[in-house]
């Protein structure tokens, strides 16, 4: 795109980048449409002919499991007449699609099965080994610890490329398992964000913004917690989690984030998973029989608040929930927010991070119903001509630099949105 | 044309289509054999698609017959609850509950546990008052735009009595705006009351089932439904 050098500067960037259709259309073509993009986890579609459907930039996907147990992602489309061969979200089609509209039928692969009256394409150009008689599949499927990645385009970097330092949002959840596996919850919480893909983004690791935003929430939580505390009880760990929204500016400034290539990154503060209670000592305990004393204790003290998989994706591996943007148009994304269970673990840790899922991520949250408002609101502001730029300018030049990765030195540094900015751009020139 | 690059033809899960050509042709040999008839393979068969799947468990159960004194009553609690929601009493709606009362919206019409499997809402009185406290605190910002809401409670039906414990269900439609939309949530409630020592029915559990649970959220829900 011939304007990027004055879109994006290194300290702010046009407003534009966030409002403009054409350049929505061509982060579509040249981002979402190429690189790895998230289909789901392997235990959504446990047995042969299970499927999901999932959007992949523009394109309607589906992901399903084949006969021989391979997972496939191909296009939600039969090559007859381009109608949609699965209509619900998620479900089992047998050991075929079917159209609902002429009754082509096609194997798991997409190769086709049999289509009704075939004789009449005797002798026409249509043969079985025509591509206009598959179901075209994804270019590239690959997986990390059971999450099901595809890719659109036939070259680019491997899956495991693509990650680098962000798949620890895999390992991180994973090895919390004692068989270093996890379970799909089967929910799908969806909510609309009224707003740029960008904004969420830059939202997860952005450490100022809690004790703003937040600050309703974190502050009924903690009159409750402290009258719980003063009344002698031991108050559930979920209101610590809501009440360190309300930390001060100085708290988040002590947190750190990470900023790798690609735009990827990681929130560091521990987010105080270790109490002595019994379910968290025979965890502990499971752990250190399946890894070693050594392993284990590495997984449990890793420090993630949140990790990014950039541009659309936000994990919080300590608490297994994760979150799938979808963008629909410069102005509006789809989010998909899921849960996951550790194999093998007390049952009680999985609702410990049950709490923090339903309070915070589920369509009730007390979290995001402040975090939506301010995308709104910033969405709106950016459609107007009240100003062009953005800054990002917070900290900046005192970040530090080392072989690609930016160290924020205080947590609130704007750092975070340098650097996807930084990867926006060499996405976008390629 | 080699048999193997043959496009193979649909079997016969296709006879239905048969009957169509009789129907578009009447003076079709419908003895002939055609592709879609008579050409394996055949479409294994599927699982029904799940709008089709018919409810399982049993019919909703049929209304008791109660003192018109007590169905009143339980009437006038439900009406009350959709009154205080509507008129933003927040302290009087966690007052309708037992102290240890639950609010719980699951996801789905099967989850039977408030607190083993994802839910909607999932509060005791004491997240009750932080979602009061939230909505009321000077600088809950989403709370700019003021919204509106209007419930309306009907189909209400007593199950059970057992003990101190009443059983009752009802339809809601829930009408919400906020800035310049409308937004419908509807379901159905259920609702277990109880009698206090001092003579009054107050909620210990209250389970919401939204028809439109698990459809996209066009923002989010900030106050009990």
């Amino acid at each position: 795109m011939k304007d990027l050098q004055r879109l994006v500067e290194p300290d702010r960037v046009h407003k534009s980048v966030y409002t403009d259709p054409a350049i929505f259309d061509a982060e579509m073509e040249k981002i979402w449409e190429r690189i790895w993009v998230y289909c789901g986890h392997e235990s959504q579609v446990k047995h042969p002919g299970d499927y999901h459907a999932v959007q992949i930039g523009r394109q309607p996907m589906v992901m399903v499991r084949q006969g021989d147990g391979r997972i496939n992602v191909l296009y939600n489309r039969c090559p007859h007449r381009g109608v949609q061969l699965v209509g619900n979200q998620s479900g089992n089609t047998g050991s075929a699609f079917v159209c609902s509209y002429h009754a082509w039928s096609f194997h798991l692969d997409g190769a086709v099965r049999a289509i009704p009256l075939a004789k009449g394409y005797e002798g026409t150009r249509l043969t079985r080994d025509n591509p206009d008689c598959q179901m075209k599949r994804a270019a590239r499927v690959d997986s990390y610890r059971g999450f099901v990645f595809a890719s659109l385009a036939a070259d680019g970097p491997t899956l495991q490329e693509f990650l680098g330092e962000a798949k620890v949002a895999f390992d991180d959840m994973c090895d919390r398992s004692p068989v270093g596996e996890v379970e799909v919850v089967p929910v799908c919480h969806r909510v609309i964000q009224h707003s740029n893909w960008k904004f969420f983004m830059e939202n997860q690791l952005d450490a100022l913004h809690p004790s703003v935003t937040h600050q309703s929430t974190g502050i009924s939580a903690a009159r409750v917690e402290r009258r719980l505390k003063e009344s002698g009880q031991n108050p559930p760990l979920y209101y610590h989690m809501l009440s360190a929204f309300a930390s001060s500016f100085d708290q988040w400034n002590a947190v750190q984030t990470i900023n790798y290539p690609r735009g990827h990154g990681i929130l560091k503060a521990y987010m105080g998973l270790r109490p002595q209670d019994p379910d968290t000592l025979e965890h502990e305990t499971q752990l250190k029989q399946a890894y070693g004393e050594q392993k284990a204790e590495e997984y449990l003290s890793r420090s993630i608040h949140h990790v990014l998989v950039y541009p659309y994706l936000s994990v919080q591996s300590p608490l297994q929930q994760l979150r799938c943007m979808r963008p629909i148009a410069p102005d509006k994304t789809l989010s998909e927010i899921w849960h996951f269970r550790l194999k093998g673990a007390p049952e009680a840790i999985y609702r410990r991070s049950l709490w923090y899922f339903n309070l915070v991520n589920s369509p009730s949250t007390m979290i995001n119903a402040d975090d939506l408002e301010n995308w709104t609101k910033g969405q709106w502001g950016l459609k107007s001509d009240g100003g062009d730029w953005v800054s990002f300018h917070r900290e900046h030049g005192r970040d530090l630099e080392e072989g690609g990765v930016v160290y924020s030195q205080k947590g609130t540094s704007e750092a975070v949105m340098r650097s996807q900015f930084r990867a926006w751009r060499e996405y976008m020139q390629a | 044309m080699s048999h193997d690059e043959a496009i193979p033809s649909a079997g016969p899960d296709f006879e239905h289509l048969l009957t169509q050509e009789v129907v578009i042709d009447g003076s079709a040999n419908t003895t002939l054999t055609t592709g879609a008839q008579s050409v394996e393979p055949d479409h294994s068969p599927r699982a029904p698609q799940h709008g089709a799947v018919t409810a399982p468990g049993q019919l909703p159960a049929p209304a008791l017959a109660v003192a018109p004194e007590l169905r009143a009553e339980v009437e006038q609690l439900l009406y009350r609850q959709a009154e205080l929601l509507d008129g933003k009493h927040w302290q009087a709606f966690i007052d309708l509950f037992t102290p240890d009362g639950v609010y719980w919206m699951p996801v789905n019409p099967a989850q039977t546990s408030w607190e083993a499997e994802p839910s909607i809402f999932a509060e005791d009185t004491l997240l009750m008052e932080v979602r009061k406290n939230r909505v009321t605190h000077p600088n809950a910002w989403s709370q700019a735009p003021l919204w509106e809401t209007n419930h309306l409670v009907s189909h209400v039906a007593i199950e059970s009595i057992g003990g101190n414990e009443i059983k009752v269900r009802s339809r809601f439609h829930l009408m919400e705006l906020r800035r310049d939309n409308v937004r419908h949530f509807g379901g159905r409630y259920q609702h277990w009351l109880v009698r206090g020592d001092d003579g009054v029915l107050r909620i210990r559990l209250q389970r919401v089932d939204l028809f439109n649970s698990q459809a996209p959220y066009d923002y989010v829900l900030q106050i009990w439904v």
